[in-house]
């Protein structure tokens, strides 16, 4: 028997299905909540920084020497700025052929079991919190030297990029396209040929974004510095075997003491750094998608 | 026939000869590079060994003094006297990570995983685009920032606003209320250190879920759309089953980074070596308390109980790490039979 449907008979959702409908609407809106309070606590910090920070900002405070906490006057960040830059070059310097080697070792030579082995240890690295990468370099270094040192803070900046430049790199390798491997190996080229000449350039652009995104997570890193350049002071210093003042430290002991000029010298350090780390972190963002578009074609 | 000059070989041994010297140069270079490679998965190696070494190494002088009940201990009195050469316990600081951070766990994964969920399936595409970048960004903010920013404005809010408002509402129920106590006058305490660890760790659990979640298969999806389920059906119904295990290994991951943040929380936390139940009261915890003592410590028995601190950290972390690798290698067992 076939009806023709009521035309009375309300299509709109009823009793049952109105109230389940009305349980996905409330959930999709805290999702959306959640997400808005992020951008918001995102917007908040940054806003916060810039804020605080961009009145401080001048010629005099970006050339200047850092003054003591006591002084009550905004001084300036440039042997923060050369010894943070310095720290960073020396840590890169290490990190990132480590890595870019291991990572190469990892899809082109291990055995089974030795890829098991150095992954544990890789992702061990990069959980590996940073105040004990600190605590490490200053036992291994500082403590027998009794010195601080520009290298010493940059090996322990190395071991906290290492794992991020491996696993990029590792990332990068793997989605080489079997058959350029193929096609070289085909023409008889050898081995080491391949991998500098073929596999490695076509993994460049991932690799340097990799690179500039630990960068930019090194730069902003305290803990592995307390203990290996705790330097502090209005004195440019620029030689790697001794201790230089950087940025995050000089953060950390101004804010300590709490005095208001000692606050503004931190908020201006803070601007500068924030403004660094979120430009490296688009730019590699924007540099990642120009490799993939080219790639694509 | 060109003449060939007596001495000079004819250039087909020439060339079978630079053939070979060139295969030479290759083998060599292709065994130079194995073996450069080699050594860069052994420097990674050996690095890790070497930490351990260290710390463990550090802390020897604790751990013969204090042993195992350095754990249970909660006395952390570094002061010398000629009676004593200062006593170690680390319970308040184990407290103190501990509870900080299952606090911004609990906080960070409802938040980290809706905001998973909302990028993975529900916001419109340029919205994630935009939104998606922004949150990882948060994750790039160093901490020395975050921790500036909590001193500075969430501590404050904090003991003003949040402290009070959960006072009043959860410090009444036996128990429970103990860790919401009468509210004291400064900001710095473990609830503002959680507060801060939820900001750092959110990012690192949402961008892990929301790959996650985009990797379930459509066709499961869309089966239960057609069965009539709503939106949050198929997410409850279809998404989150399957992605339990990836989603708890994210979580544990998160943890473990909570756990081993020195400078952020240091700012904040307070930095007393006391235990309190309440959250509002301020304490300290493993890896803040080697961020503030390490730089000057009252003697080598301090310097080798914070050594401990770390070993302890150390410890935490390394087992979080394994849980996760597991977790999430049953993970991707599922996914690919499934």
């Amino acid at each position: 028997m076939s009806a023709i449907p009521d035309p009375s008979f309300s299509l709109a959702p009823s009793g049952n299905l109105r109230r389940r409908m009305r349980v996905s609407r409330a959930v999709q809106g805290s999702t959306i909540a959640a997400a808005g309070l992020a951008v918001v606590v995102l917007a908040i910090l940054v806003g916060y920084v810039a804020i605080k920070g961009i009145g401080v900002i001048s010629w005099s405070f970006l050339t200047g020497g850092t003054l003591p906490p006591l002084t009550g006057q905004a001084g300036g960040m440039m042997p923060a700025l050369l010894g943070s830059l310095e720290i960073g070059l020396i840590a890169t310097l290490i990190a990132v052929p480590v890595g870019i080697l291991t990572a190469i070792y990892l899809s082109e030579f291990a055995g089974p079991r030795m890829n098991a082995v150095v992954r544990t240890m890789l992702d061990l690295m990069n959980g590996l919190p940073t105040i004990i990468a600190g605590i490490f370099l200053f036992a291994l270094l500082v403590a027998t030297t009794h010195e601080d040192s520009a290298y010493a803070a940059g090996l322990a900046l190395s071991i906290v990029m290492t794992p991020l430049v491996t696993r990029a790199s590792l990332e990068a390798l793997n989605r080489v396209p079997a058959t350029l491997r193929e096609a070289a190996d085909a023409l008889g080229v050898s081995s080491w040929r391949t991998i500098l000449g073929v596999i490695l350039p076509s993994a460049s652009g991932a690799i340097l974004t990799a690179t500039i995104l630990a960068i930019a997570r090194a730069l902003g890193e305290t803990a592995p510095l307390l203990f290996t350049v705790a330097v502090f002071g209005p004195k440019i210093q620029v030689n790697p075997l001794h201790g230089v003042p950087s940025i995050p430290f000089e953060i950390w002991t101004l804010v300590e003491g709490g005095y208001a000029g000692a606050l503004r010298q931190a908020w201006g350090m803070a601007f500068v750094l924030v403004v660094t780390i979120l430009l490296l972190n688009v730019g590699a963002r924007l540099l990642l998608r120009r490799s993939q578009r080219k790639r694509g074609l | 026939m060109s003449a060939i000059a007596p001495g000079v070989p004819n250039p087909a041994v020439r060339l079978r000869e630079a053939r070979a010297r060139l295969n030479a140069i290759d083998r060599r270079a292709s065994l130079a590079l194995r073996w450069l490679c080699f050594a860069g998965g052994a420097i990674v190696l050996l690095a890790m060994i070497a930490v351990a070494y260290e710390v463990i190494n550090g802390a020897s002088q604790a751990i013969g003094k204090f042993g195992p009940g350095f754990l249970i201990h909660k006395t952390w009195n570094p002061v010398v006297t000629p009676r004593s050469p200062g006593v170690f316990g680390a319970l308040s600081l184990i407290y103190g990570t501990l509870i900080t951070s299952v606090f911004a766990l609990i906080l960070a994964t409802a938040l980290g995983v809706a905001i998973a969920i909302y990028l993975a399936m529900l916001a419109p595409k340029p919205v994630a685009a935009v939104v998606g970048p922004l949150v990882e960004l948060l994750a790039a903010v160093p901490s020395i920032v975050i921790g500036f920013i909590g001193i500075i404005v969430i501590a404050p809010f904090s003991q003003s606003t949040l402290e009070p408002a959960l006072h009043t509402v959860l410090g009444w129920i036996p128990l429970v209320g103990n860790l919401f106590g009468p509210v004291p006058q400064s900001g710095l305490s473990l609830f503002t250190a959680a507060l801060v660890l939820t900001i750092m760790v959110v990012p690192i659990i949402s961008a892990l879920c929301r790959d996650m979640f985009l990797t379930v298969p459509r066709e499961l999806q869309e089966g239960a759309e057609a069965l009539g389920a709503t939106r949050w059906e198929v997410i409850r119904g279809v998404v989150l089953p399957t992605t339990t295990s990836g989603i708890v290994a994210a979580c544990v991951l998160g943890f473990g980074r909570a756990t081993g943040e020195a400078i952020a929380v240091a700012q904040v936390i307070g930095g007393v070596n006391d235990l309190s139940a309440s959250l509002f009261n301020p304490g300290n915890s493993l890896a803040s308390a080697i961020a503030i003592q390490f730089g000057s410590p009252d003697s080598a028995l301090h310097t080798s109980a914070l050594y401990y601190c770390g070993v302890v950290v150390f410890v935490i972390g390394l087992v979080v790490n394994l849980l996760a690798r597991q977790i999430a290698a049953g993970f991707r067992t599922r996914m690919a039979l499934g």
